[in-house]
């Protein structure tokens, strides 16, 4: 008792340390933010660093979200990839030309860009469909959750796997999956393409082949959007919630808290993110191919989040910016002539996957609760929680007090 | 069994059928609970009377715990109707149970441990509470108000319970165990019950501590009017603070009355009392 007494104490020290310094984390963070809305204009527009970053922030999106699920609610989803998909193909079908012959071959366009506005298929403004791709995610999530969600632990993770399976494999047979006036669901490998640029009310139509700044501070505002939805879902009922499901669903059931509902918030906010991030990566790319749609990817996005600190958010920022630049960057562009200067027959990026999974096996061999570990994460990792360790059991407690 | 549960009602002194949901804040009739094959729990009948100080007790294995799961809604009974406070409970979900006003404490203390004190008191407010997704993302005043409300709320219900104040904001683990317990109940009043279960609430606690407690259950009934129920094994509370005591053994109902009444039945000395003299002189 005495020693849960001085941990307590040094505990209590820490705290204080931490509330004296959010302060200086707010302004830390302000600068940070500054930089980065600064830092492309002293780029070239077409920079392939900025091309880098756009992708590492889009990742950052979807990271977030299924930082909700996983690090939050503690529901290990291995499914994450169809809501990319579900997100993707929502631009697919409504921001390009993939339904030529609706209306007559003249195309729906509701505010969409001039560049676009005369040609088939139909066209919405883009802020409407990060609107219905965070949608349709939300719903989907809510349909492949209410039946998932009732299971326990490693179930949940099975079924999401097959899940995401499903779904890729719909993307990449769904050219043969036709509807009235052959209209086809996808086009499997052939991808979408061309999709529509970005075109927000008050700016200029985006155009990749000129500039791709605008598509950075977009996809920065979203990760700036994102953050904030997550912090504020921490640090409320729902997040009290969550937590409490991942540490103890009987206890949680019996304070109130529905576990089905709460769990499928969770499932639906994730995947709602990751159906923006989808939208958005479809757009930048100009092109929905069912090849990305992977269970790589999933696997890719976990492992994001594992290597930041689960269920921490400036954690699993890191996490996402590093391994996309060691995957978009690192390894293609600096390290990939290694195994050919060793004289091996192959390149690196082929090991991609490999190089991954030992870095995930680093981590969690020295730092279990990743690189910026979550306050409470920690604790579960170093003290061994649910033991109730430090405190003394009921049985010890009975004998010191015999 | 089954035709002692008309009979307890009537001893209980209620008048026919309207004045028995009045009387009774709990009653269950015929409850039995069947694993596979095993018969944890037979026609159990029994009723809590309002503004009362009860208990459950039997030897190991008799089974108490499953009782107590079928009342808070982890176990739905094989036969048998629960009510609570006009409603029919049986089958329904925990939470559900709980925003009725049913709220409990768990035998090996389930506290979330990662969670500060006043963050578990509000976690136990959550059916009192509304926000959702966007309320939450968007915190309106009302979402606000909601949170500050309920925080007051803890506090006040962590004072209640005698946690010093400097303890409110430490993560639970660091509590003591003493302490443990005290959030525990808290987080349990949080949610603002008309019937409060406490499993083997004394556990580990020394004979001065249990007799604190004695005196805050009482302390309960009659400035919260809270209902409570426990199972516990130390005869010494058992015996000092409840009104009304039903005894199981091997799952079913054995004895009930009084405590004084309880005492001398012969049963009860031979399945429960004259167990545990056997075991102590071994």
């Amino acid at each position: 008792m005495a020693t849960a007494r001085l941990r307590s104490g040094s505990q209590g020290a820490a705290l204080s340390r931490l509330r004296d310094s959010k302060h200086g984390n707010r302004i830390l963070v302000a600068l940070v933010f500054l930089v980065l809305i600064i830092f492309p204009l002293f780029r070239d527009p077409l920079d392939n660093f900025v091309d880098d970053m756009i992708l590492a922030l889009a990742y950052v999106v979807m990271a977030l979200g299924l930082n909700i699920v996983v690090g939050f609610a503690g529901l290990l989803d291995l499914g994450y990839v169809a809501f990319y998909a579900f997100g993707a193909y929502t631009i697919g079908w409504f921001g390009s030309d993939h339904f030529a012959f609706i209306n007559n071959e003249k195309g729906i366009h509701i505010f969409s860009g001039e560049f676009v506005s005369s040609t088939p298929g139909i066209h919405l403004n883009f802020l409407l469909i990060l609107v219905v791709a965070a949608a349709i995610c939300a719903v989907v999530g809510v349909i492949i959750g209410t039946p998932t969600l009732r299971l326990r632990g490693d179930y949940i993770a099975i079924v999401t796997l097959a899940f995401g399976e499903i779904i890729y494999r719909f993307a990449v047979n769904g050219d043969s999956i036709e509807f009235a006036k052959n209209y086809k669901l996808t086009n499997g490998r052939q991808a979408i393409s061309p999709i529509d640029q970005i075109d927000l009310p008050f700016f200029k139509e985006f155009d990749s082949a000129f500039t791709i700044r605008p598509f950075y501070w977009f996809v920065l505002s979203l990760v700036a959007l994102v953050l904030f939805c997550n912090f504020r879902l921490r640090d409320s009922r729902l997040g009290r919630a969550w937590i409490a499901i991942r540490e103890d669903e009987v206890a949680a059931a019996s304070m109130g808290v529905p576990l089905v509902k709460t769990k499928l918030m969770a499932y639906a906010a994730g995947a709602a993110f990751g159906g923006m991030a989808g939208a958005f990566l479809g757009s930048y790319l100009t092109s929905v191919n069912a090849n990305n749609f992977q269970f790589g990817f999933s696997i890719f996005v976990l492992a994001m989040i594992i290597l930041g600190g689960l269920g921490s958010i400036w954690g699993v920022v890191v996490g996402a910016v590093m391994l996309s630049f060691i995957n978009s960057y690192f390894i293609p562009d600096v390290f990939n002539s290694i195994p050919r200067d060793l004289g091996l027959d192959f390149d690196l990026t082929q090991l991609s996957f490999g190089i991954f999974g030992f870095l995930i096996l680093i981590v969690m061999v020295l730092r279990p609760e990743g690189l910026i570990p979550e306050r409470r994460r920690k604790l579960e990792f170093r003290e061994g929680l649910g033991e109730t360790e430090g405190i003394g059991t009921e049985e010890e407690v009975r004998r010191v007090t015999a | 069994m089954s035709t002692s549960a008309p009979r307890q009602v009537d001893s209980a002194g209620t008048t026919g059928a309207d004045g028995g949901g009045d009387a009774y804040l709990l009653q269950t009739v015929d409850v039995a609970k069947i694993f596979g094959g095993l018969v944890a729990v037979s026609d159990v009948s029994f009723g809590i009377r309002r503004g009362s100080i009860a208990s459950i007790i039997g030897p190991n294995g008799a089974g108490k715990t499953t009782f107590f799961n079928m009342l808070t809604g982890f176990y739905k009974p094989t036969v048998g109707a629960i009510r609570f406070d006009g409603h029919d409970i049986t089958g329904t979900r925990p939470d559900k149970i709980t925003a009725l006003g049913v709220a409990r404490t768990f035998q090996n203390i389930r506290l979330f441990s990662t969670m500060s004190a006043v963050e578990n008191c509000q976690v136990g407010q959550h059916a009192r509470m509304r926000a959702g997704v966007f309320g939450s993302i968007l915190r309106p005043p009302r979402v606000r108000r909601e949170e500050r409300d309920t925080e007051a709320k803890a506090r006040e219900m962590l004072t209640y319970v005698g946690l010093a104040e400097r303890l409110h904001d430490q993560m639970s683990i660091n509590l003591s165990y003493g302490d443990q317990r005290r959030v525990e109940i808290a987080r349990a009043l949080s949610s603002d019950p008309k019937l409060l279960l406490l499993d083997e609430p004394t556990a580990g606690m020394n004979p001065q501590e249990s007799a604190e407690l004695t005196e805050f259950m009482r302390r309960l009934r009659e400035e919260r009017s809270v209902t409570v129920l426990l199972i516990e094994h130390d005869m010494k509370v058992v015996m000092g603070v409840s009104e009304y005591i039903t005894v199981l053994d091997h799952g079913t109902k054995i004895a009930e009355g009084p405590p004084a009444e309880v005492r001398a039945n012969p049963r009860v000395v031979e399945a429960y009392l004259g167990k545990k003299e056997s075991e102590a002189e071994h």
